[in-house]
């Protein structure tokens, strides 16, 4: 322990050396980090009160249960689970790099900047089919006495309650669209009447509204439309963060290749982008958490 | 170091190339710094996208001057009308246009002018202009560093500054106005173009700008702590920093962590706007229409404005805090009194001021048992504030005071500390508060205590800072009629307002002589209005005396005109990119050795002598 003196009387913070034995850029994106934080916090925040504000929110568990090429398959969380792994994954990938760089392995750093590049690209792709999903996606719901088929938007949220009430529906349906009915009439006949759309368009709405089973329609109220505003915002505010981060770490990868840091001596710009996208994980561990777990 | 007990050889390796990194980058500019003669710069690298945090610094000081002039003007046309109601000015016909027909402010311009004053004096003037200045001038200067941590992200800083700027006057110029539903941007007014002519396209490039204001805001924070912690000179350790760079720090993690706040906040406000979304809005009806919004609300906004515009008040006042300290300490030729105190309770007002915010929503029918927890937390700023205020009394207490323009300034800055302070008790109680809220009385208390007082301690800043940024001397006449008309003037306008705000009369009001209740005092706002024109006059030679100085004024010889111990005084009169010429001054003493040992000061760069007595 004879050295041990020696490092006691290494006094961070009397000036001539940086208190935390860490460079500049490091330390600003510490702090940037703090910053962002608060940007996140702000927006979970106000999502939270917004949310237990309401009498009723809608289920994850029915909002994120379909997954590309399952079809009408319920699976609850199944799709969002390969982007939150995808996206973890990705900053295994950016810890090797980093590991990489401190080997002053040049090509060990583009290996696994690549693989990092294409985990946050493959979760924007999946975030894209999600929204697109959602918002294409259109469900029957009861809207001022008729049925309505609505997406998931910022202004319009069809996963309210189911309703119950099937004289309502059934009444409900003498006001519906001629498309809404042939839609209804398709996907929920009652028994013994399943027939193809193109027959079903040449009917008429009185002989649609009877075909239809209102029982078996899951024929929804609205929910509260903070659900859109709030999901779209704060998961785009964070698909955002992704993306640039995406735009960092392609910068970074063309600095290594092009032996900019092999030049300087170390590959500290690979660990300042690295705290960057793991916060952005991070971020997303608690969206995941406030949107699809609660 | 070459003991493995510590961590791996890796580590270590790694440990010292991120010190060589730092220390790579001081020995670059250093290079600069030696050879900056003969090196050429052109006109834009030295005087437009300059990199050097003095250049930044004047130009941080010379657009909030500009902006200061604008929202000054703003607040005499409007006190025009608060003091002539129903008179008819043609002059402004005459510059305004439709604005002002008749010679008379319309209702959408005055709650233009309103709203654009305040937006530009807190953010671009008290934000902007002072922490922007001195935090760029000072922390170099005063730790010892060549430059900022990162130049580049610092020229930025300025840049979408200067960016924020424009994009708000723009927004003066368009034909529906600029934002007027006050500088708080309250939901529903803000977010519902159809609600009144400034909350349309006005009020998307009020967010707009306020957004580049925040990154600009963001980029100088982080610049501003990181070359705190790292960059300070051997010796320069954080009990030895002048107060100055202590208050400039606690500024900047303030800024850092409540402008994104604010930035959620907008980004939903511009949602809301734009998008369709019910983040703020519910159950809303304009015109007999019924808005499909629904389940949103208006109290979120509160908080999330709050959330920054509280500590706002505090990165517009604790620069003005830390300059005082030390401009009172140099001129008094004493130590500051209590440092450690000074130190402490700058770290409680950061922590308190992310704590209070609801005290500006008292009335909006929140949980009387939360309010009372914000008055507590509220009425506790009085603490750190008080002892701030008895170490400036204690500073000045028997000491030899010069009383230069920079030392009547600081000194006004606590007489209004003080004056603004003891009013904030009465408001901080949320019983007091049900009477008091959004009367002239709440005008009175935030304009002297965090307004008038700023700008004392700015005002105090530059008279005293001038000969370093510009080699001359501003004239000091002209500085004591400044000071004098200013601090009477500053009282004779804002001490009444607390009588009408007692009597009840709202702020806010375009003209108040269709209220019995509320027209009891129309000579009184006659005077305020006379005075405040003079006061801005004066403003206006001191703008004067500013630029003329900067070409004509008196030569500064010495290179330490005031006999100060910090380092700024150490570098040459007309310091160039990189501050000193050889090496960067060892620091061996705190800031304040004045009047030790029968000595009139020690600068900091002098060793400990061995006879030498203990502060």
């Amino acid at each position: 322990m004879a050295t041990t003196g020696t490092v006691h009387q290494t006094k961070w913070w009397s000036g001539g050396k940086s208190p935390f034995n860490l460079e500049y850029g490091k330390l600003m994106m510490w702090y940037f980090l703090m910053s962002d934080a608060f940007t996140f916090g702000a927006f979970l925040i106000s999502y939270g009160s917004i949310r237990f504000s309401q009498n009723f929110w809608p289920d994850p568990n029915v909002v994120f249960n379909a997954f590309p090429g399952a079809g009408h398959a319920n699976l609850p969380l199944a799709f969002v689970s390969v982007m939150t792994f995808i996206l973890i994954v990705s900053s295994v990938t950016m810890v090797l790099a980093v590991h990489a760089g401190h080997k002053g392995d040049k090509k060990g750093v583009i290996k696994w900047m690549w693989w990092t590049i294409l985990g946050g690209l493959a979760f924007l792709g999946c975030q894209a089919w999600e929204w697109h999903h959602l918002i294409t996606g259109e469900h029957a719901v009861l809207v001022d006495g008729k049925i309505e088929m609505i997406g998931q938007t910022m202004t319009g949220n069809p996963w309210g309650n189911i309703v119950e009430d099937n004289t309502a529906l059934t009444a409900a349906l003498n006001t519906t669209s001629h498309e809404t009915l042939v839609h209804l009439a398709h996907e929920f006949p009652k028994e013994g009447t399943a027939t193809s759309i193109e027959a079903l368009e040449k009917m008429s709405n009185a002989q649609l509204s009877g075909m239809v089973d209102v029982a078996h329609a899951h024929i929804r109220e609205k929910g509260p439309v903070a659900f859109g505003g709030y999901f779209y915002g704060i998961t785009g505010f964070h698909g955002f963060h992704v993306f640039s981060g995406v735009i960092i770490n392609i910068v970074m990868l063309i600095m290594t290749q092009k032996n900019v840091f092999a030049n300087r001596g170390h590959y500290l710009m690979i660990e300042k982008a690295g705290l960057y996208w793991h916060f952005v994980d991070l971020v997303w561990v608690f969206v995941f958490l406030c949107f699809y777990l609660i | 170091m070459k003991s493995s007990f510590h961590g791996t050889e890796a580590k270590q390796k790694n440990m010292s190339e991120a010190i060589n990194v730092q220390h790579g980058a001081a020995h670059v500019e250093h290079h600069d710094a030696h050879s900056h003669g003969h090196h050429k710069e052109t006109f834009v690298s030295k005087y437009i996208f300059s990199m050097d945090h003095k250049t930044i610094a004047k130009q941080f000081l010379i657009t909030g001057i500009i902006w200061a002039i604008v929202g000054g003007l703003f607040s005499v046309l409007f006190r025009l009308q608060l003091g002539y109601p129903g008179q008819s000015f043609p002059i402004l016909e005459t510059f305004f246009g439709n604005w002002a027909k008749g010679g008379q402010i319309q209702p959408e311009f005055y709650y233009a002018l309103i709203t654009m004053h305040g937006t530009v004096l807190v953010f671009f003037v008290l934000t902007a202009g002072l922490s922007g200045t001195f935090a760029n001038f000072l922390i170099p200067l005063q730790i010892g560093a060549r430059d900022m941590a990162s130049p580049f992200l610092n020229m930025l800083s300025y840049w979408f500054f200067f960016l924020a700027s424009v994009v708000m006057i723009s927004s003066l110029f368009i034909s529906t106005g600029p934002a007027s539903g006050g500088w708080t941007v309250y939901p529903p007014l803000s977010a519902l173009g159809q609600a009144s002519s400034g909350s349309k396209l006005g009020m998307d490039l009020w967010i707009v700008s306020m957004a580049l204001f925040v990154v600009s805001s963001l980029l100088g924070g982080l610049n501003y702590i990181s070359t705190i912690l790292n960059l300070r000179t051997k010796g320069m350790s954080m009990t030895r920093m002048p107060l100055t760079i202590w208050a400039l720090f606690f500024t900047a993690v303030l800024g850092v962590l409540s402008f994104p706040v604010l930035l959620s906040g907008l980004i939903l406000l511009l949602f809301d706007r734009n998008l369709g979304t019910s983040f703020y809005l519910s159950d809303i009806v304009v015109n007999g229409e019924i808005l499909a919004n629904e389940g949103g609300s208006a109290i979120l906004f509160q908080h999330l404005f709050w959330f920054l515009g509280h500590p706002e008040v505090y990165i517009i006042l604790l620069p003005a805090m830390g300059m005082v300290s030390e401009i009172l300490s140099v001129n008094s030729r004493k130590p500051i009194f209590g440092y450690m105190a000074m130190l402490g309770s700058l770290f409680a007002i950061t922590i308190l001021a992310f704590l209070v915010w609801a005290h500006h929503m008292f009335v909006t029918g929140l949980n009387p048992f939360l309010g009372s927890i914000f008055v507590l937390l509220t009425l506790l700023i009085a603490v750190p504030s008080a002892i701030k205020v008895f170490n400036w009394l204690t500073t000045l207490w028997r000491g030899n005071i010069r009383f230069t323009p920079a030392t009547l300034f600081a000194i006004g800055f606590v007489s209004l500390f003080i004056s603004g302070g003891l009013t904030g008790i009465f408001l901080g109680n949320s019983t007091i508060d049900i009477h008091l809220h959004d009367t002239m009385f709440v005008v009175a208390h935030f304009h002297i205590v965090m307004g008038v007082a700023s700008m004392f301690g700015m005002f105090a800043g530059i008279y005293h800072w001038f000969p370093k940024m510009f080699g001359r001397y501003l004239n000091s006449t002209l500085g004591y009629i400044h000071f004098w008309v200013t601090m009477i003037g500053s009282y004779l306008i804002f001490w009444p307002m607390h009588y009408q705000g007692l009597a009840g009369i709202p702020r806010r009001y375009l003209d108040k002589r269709g209220w019995v209740s509320f027209n009891d005092f129309p000579e009184l706002d006659k005077m305020i209005t006379i005075v405040s024109i003079i006061v801005f006059a004066v403003q206006l030679m001191f703008v004067f005396n500013f630029f003329y100085s900067i070409f004509k004024g008196r030569k500064v010889t010495n290179p330490n005109p005031w006999g100060a111990n910090t380092l700024e005084w150490t570098t040459p009169l007309r310091p160039g990119h990189g501050n000193w010429d050889g090496e960067i001054p060892e620091v061996h003493r705190w800031a304040y050795d004045y009047g030790k040992d029968g000595r009139e000061f020690i600068p900091q760069t002098e060793p400990i002598g061995e006879n030498e007595s203990k502060h």
